[in-house]
């Protein structure tokens, strides 16, 4: 394989596609198969047959973003989408081809919701079939990464990456070129490079997206990481509750090795990369590096202290570089395109694109993926179209359990990862949950510490114990049962969990805790026992 | 190569393979342990080792921390003084500890602890999760009551008699010291019946039948021949 | 490395057992080897027994405690039998702020089984899920393997109702 041939099966692609008059497009992510997308295609494909061989392409494609309105279908040339698509419309749809859009299906492509979205990370999504190889290769797929291999050498890829401005799409924000930059420093003949597909986070589903949607533009971008690290073998953690992802990334590693795009000698030349999915058993805590990679070597999930970091002792001691799905999704495009165009989206400290998972109260449920620095106003009212059934905004929940709740007054808050720590949140994952006014704090702070509580992995004493305490204390709250003592056992117990513990979970579980009590301690104070408010 | 540091505004060196809790007991610094025992490998777990670390807000666990040249490290402020009590009192509401009834009492690091760290009383409400006692080993019983869940038993099984009897199950509140598949101790075939896991708790969790209460002293004097050894990965 | 084949028995002569092994083979028989092997246990069986541990441990060479303990640390993995049917609520924060909790509490009242149990009857395991993946379309529930969107608290009953009781299963 070169870039000759990979351009190609490119040409051959285009023009097997370029063939057919109109070309439809099915969603077949997880979101539109649970409400039949699976059926719509099939029918779809029944009544396209008998028009003739090049008349119609119906094709299975990942997600095209507004999970909430599946099935989904979209069409090509006519640049027409339709939502909620029975088996029943099937017909509707084929005839309308080359006429008239089936109105009553049809969804506004010119609506905010399409319009002010930026595609980097999901600029396949909904459009490539994720089974095919040759799809992805089509619409540039690979050649980064021949790009790499065959005109930089490995610093000069760490470079670019560095002066992308490309920073970690799993919660922390970690520069990943300094990242690449230590594990390739770090000397030893075997390197790993790790995929971290945990996402724990619930609510959240934009690397279930990645995987399912495109996942050899995930598997392309660890090969260039390896690469510029100086690893040969990889990992994929995913977590077993994502079938139809770990299929479709298992399948798209048999592909590509069989093009020999994975495998040794990539592109002719002395680069090897072999890939192996592991599998996620249930436990939220496995997405911190440290768990992750005990998982792997077959053990309890638990945290260990660092340093040492991945990047100097990793998957049994050797170096391991480890990277969010999202963030290796980002890097084939900036190998093509270049570092500079990449800084130039963004703002400040943030560049390029975040994939947000939209829901909640709100109308447009889905995936977007907007350029950072835009304002959560924008996301919730714009892109996201407002509360439903006329009822009043009151906070929008970001980082899942390790972030916050931010209230109404801070919604011209630039999506950055510094401004929503400054607000006592986290960018996180990209977990984004609308809440309206008959949504309680308290139950809310309540629900993210049952979930710490239950996913505390029990290793140290101030995670384990600390946030069945808190969970008892706000259980008081949501009770009315709570006393002045209680809040100060409260607050008392965040500062502590939060500075002693062992690892993210802990140090992170009182964060929802401590932006409710930030933002609405209102809520906390009429829900404990009257004498004691008037004392306290 | 040394490298040289402070410890509570003392200068200090350290070698490359000393942690920080390395360095302060060499120096005569008390800095409180549970979950450390030397000999056996480090896991960070009970966090009461806490120290501060100038510039860093989030104070590390020195039994898991190497030092940096010029760290400025200190043990005793009354931020970590305050932690370390929560930390107590976490596991005094946590599990069931009648002193006056447990064989080790005056001999338990526990007690000891709570002693030395001045803590009086709990603030926090107690958990009330009853939980077993085995005594089907014939010397030995277990009373996970008591236990703090340091894992010491699981680490000197392991490491030191090689048996690997013990290790952990579940997690988080749920999490419960085991031997082989969560059955009787009695049934084990493969415990060695050496006694190591009894010497090195810390509590009256593990402990032998026939002593009576306040009787029981722990001796860990094998682990001084031990420790060098580090256990590997697998 | 490890020897090529294992060196005990599997438990029975159950075919299951082959695609068990196929996995360990896989992995030369290496300790590391535990999860993935308890995966296609849990998968090929639907739950890992006490013989399953015993024959895992001994054919990867992993202590009894040291199998016991990551089996009952991943969520993913059951040490009994579930129902005939299974009814898995989405507690995910995206459904939950839709209310699925309310709906697994009258999923609760009405069948009288907690959950994460089985009905005494073994024909129900009321599960619950950290999100699904089918945000969009919460509160969202599983029922045999099938996800249903947009759930409500009757809806729910009747359609776990019709489940249990058809006669297969
Ligand atoms: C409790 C906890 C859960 C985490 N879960 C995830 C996760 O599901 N996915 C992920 O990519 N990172 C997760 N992380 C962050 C990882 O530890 C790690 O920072 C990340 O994978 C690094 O990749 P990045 O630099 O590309 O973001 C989690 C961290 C903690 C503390
Ligand atoms: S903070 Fe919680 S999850 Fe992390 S090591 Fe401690 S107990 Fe485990
Ligand atoms: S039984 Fe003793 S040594 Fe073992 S974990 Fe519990 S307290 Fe520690
Ligand atoms: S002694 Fe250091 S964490 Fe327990
Ligand atoms: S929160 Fe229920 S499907 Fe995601």
């Amino acid at each position: 394989m070169d870039m000759d041939e990979l351009e190609n099966i490119a040409a051959h692609e285009q023009a097997r596609e370029a063939q057919y008059a109109h070309r439809v497009r099915v969603c077949v992510a997880t979101g539109c198969l649970s409400v039949g997308a699976e059926a719509v295609q099939e029918a779809l494909e029944h009544h396209a047959t008998p028009k003739g061989k090049h008349h119609c392409l119906v094709m299975g494609v990942g997600c095209m973003g507004l999970c909430g309105n599946g099935p989904l279908v979209s069409v090509d040339p006519a640049g027409v989408m339709y939502e909620k698509v029975t088996p029943d419309d099937a017909p509707d749809i084929i005839d309308s081809l080359g006429a008239k859009p089936v109105a009553r299906l049809q969804c506004d492509t010119n609506a905010p919701f399409f319009t002010r979205q930026v595609k980097i990370v999901n600029e396949n999504s909904g459009i490539i079939d994720p089974e095919h190889i040759e799809s992805y290769i089509a619409h540039g797929g690979y050649s980064a990464l021949v790009k790499a291999l065959t005109e930089m050498p490995p610093h000069d890829v760490i470079t670019q990456v560095m002066d992308s401005g490309l920073r970690g799409r799993g919660g922390a924000g970690y520069p990943t070129g300094l990242k690449w930059s230590t594990v390739a420093k770090t000397p030893n003949t075997i390197k790993y490079v790790v995929c971290n597909g945990d996402e724990g986070d619930p609510g959240a589903f934009m690397d279930r997206n990645v995987m399912e949607s495109d996942p050899h533009r995930v598997l392309e971008g660890m090969a260039i990481a390896a690469y510029a690290v100086g690893a040969s073998y990889g990992y994929v953690y995913v977590r077993a509750e994502y079938p139809l992802a770990v299929a479709r990334i298992n399948k798209a590693i048999r592909q590509a090795e069989k093009m020999g795009l994975l495998g040794n000698n990539i592109f002719g030349t002395s680069f090897n990369f072999n890939v192996e999915v592991r599998l996620g058993a249930g436990a939220f805590v496995c997405g911190e590096e440290t768990a992750l990679m005990a998982s792997i070597e077959g053990k309890r999930g638990t945290p260990r202290p660092r340093p040492p970091y991945p990047a100097e002792s990793g998957l049994w001691g050797y170096p391991t570089l480890i990277n969010n799905v999202e963030t290796f999704a980002n890097i084939p495009p900036i190998i093509r395109n270049g570092a500079t165009w990449f800084a130039s989206i963004g703002v400040g400290r943030s560049k390029g694109t975040k994939v947000f998972a939209l829901s909640g109260k709100i109308n447009n449920i889905g995936l977007i993926e907007v350029p950072m620095g835009i304002s959560l106003r924008d996301i919730i009212y714009d892109i996201g179209g407002g509360i439903p059934d006329g009822r009043a905004f009151k906070a929008v929940q970001t980082g899942g359990p390790s972030g916050g709740c931010i209230p109404a007054e801070h919604l011209d808050v630039p999506v950055d990862y510094e401004s929503l720590k400054a607000l006592s949140s986290v960018m996180g994952s990209g977990g984004m949950i609308v809440m309206d006014d008959t949504s309680s704090m308290v139950d809310v702070a309540r629900f993210f510490m049952e979930f710490c509580m239950s996913e505390s992995c029990g290793k140290c004493i101030p995670c384990r114990v600390g946030t069945v305490q808190m969970y008892h204390l706000l259980s008081k709250f949501s009770n009315h049962q709570a006393t002045q003592r209680d809040l100060d056992t409260l607050e008392r117990l965040c500062d502590m969990v939060k500075y002693t513990s062992l690892c993210g979970l802990g140090q992170s579980a009182p964060n929802a805790v401590v932006s409710t009590l930030r933002f609405f301690r209102e809520e906390y104070q009429e829900r404990m026992i009257e004498s004691e408010v008037a004392h306290g | 190569m040394a490298k040289t540091f402070k410890i509570d505004g003392m200068d200090v060196s350290a070698a490359d393979d000393q942690t920080i809790l390395q360095v302060a007991r060499e120096r005569g610094i008390f800095i409180p342990t549970l979950c450390f025992l030397e000999g056996l490998s480090f896991v960070g777990a009970c966090r009461l080792c806490i120290v501060e670390i100038e510039g860093n807000p989030t104070p590390v666990a020195a039994c898991a921390t190497y030092p940096q040249e010029g760290m400025e490290v200190y043990t005793n402020t009354e931020r970590l003084q305050g932690y370390r009590r929560l930390i107590l009192e976490m596991l005094f509401a946590e599990g069931n500890h009648v002193c006056a009834v447990c064989v080790v009492n005056g001999h338990c690091e526990l007690q000891w602890l709570a002693e030395k760290l001045g803590m009086t009383y709990n603030t926090l409400d107690y958990l009330n999760r009853p939980k077993q006692v085995d005594a089907s080993h014939y010397r030995f019983a277990v009373d996970h009551n008591r236990c703090v869940l340091c894992t010491r038993c699981v680490r000197v099984c392991d490491e030191i008699e090689g048996a690997h009897i013990w290790d952990v199950m579940g997690r988080g509140i749920d999490c419960k010291v085991i031997t082989e598949l969560n059955q009787p101790w009695g049934e084990s075939v493969n415990c060695t019946s050496c006694g190591k896991c009894i010497n090195v708790c810390p509590t009256g969790a593990l402990f032998k039948k026939s002593k009576a209460v306040a009787e029981m002293e722990k001796d860990t004097h094998f682990l001084r021949y031990f420790s060098t050894i580090r256990a590997g990965g697998d | 490395m490890r020897t090529q084949s294992p060196p005990i028995d599997p438990p029975s002569d159950d075919k299951r057992w082959r695609i068990v092994n196929a996995t360990m083979r896989r992995h030369g028989y290496m300790p590391r080897a535990l999860i993935e092997t308890l995966n296609s246990v849990q998968q090929a069986f639907g739950y890992l027994d006490e013989d399953a541990l015993r024959y895992v441990s001994a054919a990867l060479h992993v202590p009894l405690s040291k199998t016991y303990g990551v089996a009952t640390f991943y969520h993913f993995f059951t040490l009994k039998p579930g129902g005939a049917h299974t009814c898995v609520i989405c507690l995910g924060t995206a459904c939950y702020i839709k209310g699925s909790a309310d709906i697994l509490q009258a999923l609760s009242d009405h069948f009288d089984v907690k959950p994460g149990q089985t009905t005494a009857d073994k024909r129900l395991s009321l599960m619950t899920a950290r999100c699904i993946g089918s945000c969009g379309l919460a509160p969202a529930g599983v029922m045999d393997s099938v996800v249903i969107p947009r759930l409500t608290a009757a809806e729910a009953i009747a359609k776990v109702e019709e489940l249990v009781k058809d006669g297969h299963g």
